[in-house]
């Protein structure tokens, strides 16, 4: 074909971008390579494994397999939205070291910004909620238990049902 | 970067149709979860895509004038599971599509493009089944509705013709009026999983709720596009509501599903878990319809 592109504004990460991506990109090609954000991981490429997943208008989305001409006018936000100015890690991020639920650490950033939503719906869920919540991830390394784990007591630790 | 050879994009419902009659041999594609990686795999590489993903007047649940349930045809699974139409009226519908893949596939799988795809196992075609729902296809010419059961022509083909596109699927009042659903998916795991087997029911009970009044029944993958077995129907329509009665009702559906081997079960595998779920499902539609069974 000839190049095709067009012009997508948006805002990741709280800032308003324009770029011109060639329509043949997925999300995650323009995150990563106009963009930069490599906490958004290719993996499977298919929508299976959950490794590029990205927060869109407050819902999580496969990057992989959404075309980047439709962030045009979203507002995205990816796992590098989370730390403060000076690099400070977020309460799930660190729970997520603390209940040793980062081995390799590929699958990581897609599993939080996955936590992120269930965090900021603001409700308290059940373990079995919870495990359907988060399963659009695969982990080959550390199994699921910790990650579960971290994401639990971070909702109840926002609840104020643990002590922080 | 995905194989395409061009990308047009529609934002309204007359833009598409347009679009569709200028480029005859485009692929529609609304949120990408089956036509994207089918690219990907090769399968539809280098052809062109029409968008429709940007066309919001395709979004959303509500009530029409005759209160029938009118869902856009891009509203995605997830909206669907969490909107009030859907629960207080058809909630099974909900529930079935909560069943599709992960999350994340969930926000972005639309009830328009699981029909289309002409898909068996789609978790939507079958309970829209048993919800006898018109489809609503916009062309050149207009509107045109039609049963979902006639939109099935054979495996992976559905009845949309030259210029036009899928623009809502409707569950007319008197199919849902007094009926309570129920839908189990049988699938190796609980996410990211085809069905399969699945399996609709719903029940219309008499006022005393001691007789099915109506009943309806539709499967996934017991055939090459998802059916009814109208003999379980007309077996169970106007009888007393028993066990006895789930477990004939169950057993009839054989009469009618023809499901194939294939690497995911066997066609024994299929008929029998088929038979369980037409039993389970009769009797939990009837306790949501306020029936007692043992």
């Amino acid at each position: 074909m000839t190049a095709q592109y067009k012009l997508v504004k948006c805002t990741i990460n709280g800032k308003y971008t324009e770029t011109m991506v060639d329509v043949r990109a997925s999300l995650t090609d323009m995150l990563r390579d106009d963009y930069r954000l490599t906490s958004v991981k290719k993996g499977c490429e298919v929508g299976e494994c959950g490794a590029c997943n990205v927060i869109i208008d407050h819902e999580c989305y496969n990057s992989c397999i959404y075309l980047a001409v439709w962030a045009d006018g979203k507002e995205i936000k990816t796992l590098e939205s989370l730390m403060g100015p000076n690099g400070e890690l977020s309460d799930i991020q660190q729970a997520f070291i603390d209940e040793a639920a980062v081995q390799c650490g590929f699958c990581t950033p897609g599993f939080i910004m996955s936590a992120v939503e269930i965090l900021e719906s603001g409700k308290e869920y059940t373990r079995d909620e919870l495990r359907k919540l988060m399963s659009g991830h695969l982990c080959r390394c550390t199994g699921y238990e910790n990650i579960l784990n971290a994401v639990e007591k971070t909702m109840l630790r926002r609840l104020g049902k643990l002590p922080s | 970067m995905y194989d395409m050879k061009a990308l047009y994009e529609a934002n309204t419902v007359k833009e598409a149709v347009k679009l569709r009659l200028e480029h005859p041999e485009a692929q529609i594609i609304a949120g990408g979860s089956d036509v994207l990686i089918q690219m990907r795999e090769g399968k539809r590489a280098g052809k062109e895509l029409i968008s429709i993903y940007m066309i919001d007047e395709m979004r959303g649940v509500k009530l029409d004038g005759e209160e029938a349930i009118r869902i856009g045809s891009l509203t995605s699974f997830s909206h669907i599971t969490k909107d009030p139409i859907i629960q207080k009226y058809i909630n099974v519908l909900g529930e079935a599509v909560d069943m599709v893949g992960g999350p994340q596939i969930r926000n972005i799988a639309t009830i328009g493009g699981n029909t289309c795809n002409g898909v068996t196992s789609a978790d939507s075609a079958s309970t829209l089944f048993a919800w006898d729902a018109i489809i609503e296809l916009t062309g050149p010419e207009g509107i045109r509705r039609i049963p979902i059961s006639d939109f099935y022509i054979k495996a992976g083909t559905v009845d949309i013709r030259e210029g036009e596109l899928q623009t809502a699927v409707i569950i007319p009042k008197k199919s849902y009026e007094g009926y309570k659903g129920h839908y189990i998916k049988y699938a190796n795991r609980n996410a990211m999983d085809i069905a399969t087997t699945g399996c609709s029911v719903n029940v219309k009970l008499s006022e005393d709720k001691k007789t099915v009044e109506d009943i309806r029944i539709a499967y996934g993958v017991a055939g090459p596009i998802p059916m009814r077995t109208k003999s379980a129907e007309n077996l169970a329509k106007g009888q007393p509501v028993s066990k006895e009665l789930a477990e004939a009702f169950g057993k009839e559906v054989l009469a009618d599903i023809n499901p194939r081997d294939s690497w995911r079960a066997s066609k024994d595998f299929r008929k029998h878990v088929a038979v369980e779920m037409a039993t389970r499902c009769f009797i939990e539609s009837v306790k949501l319809s306020g029936g007692e069974i043992e």
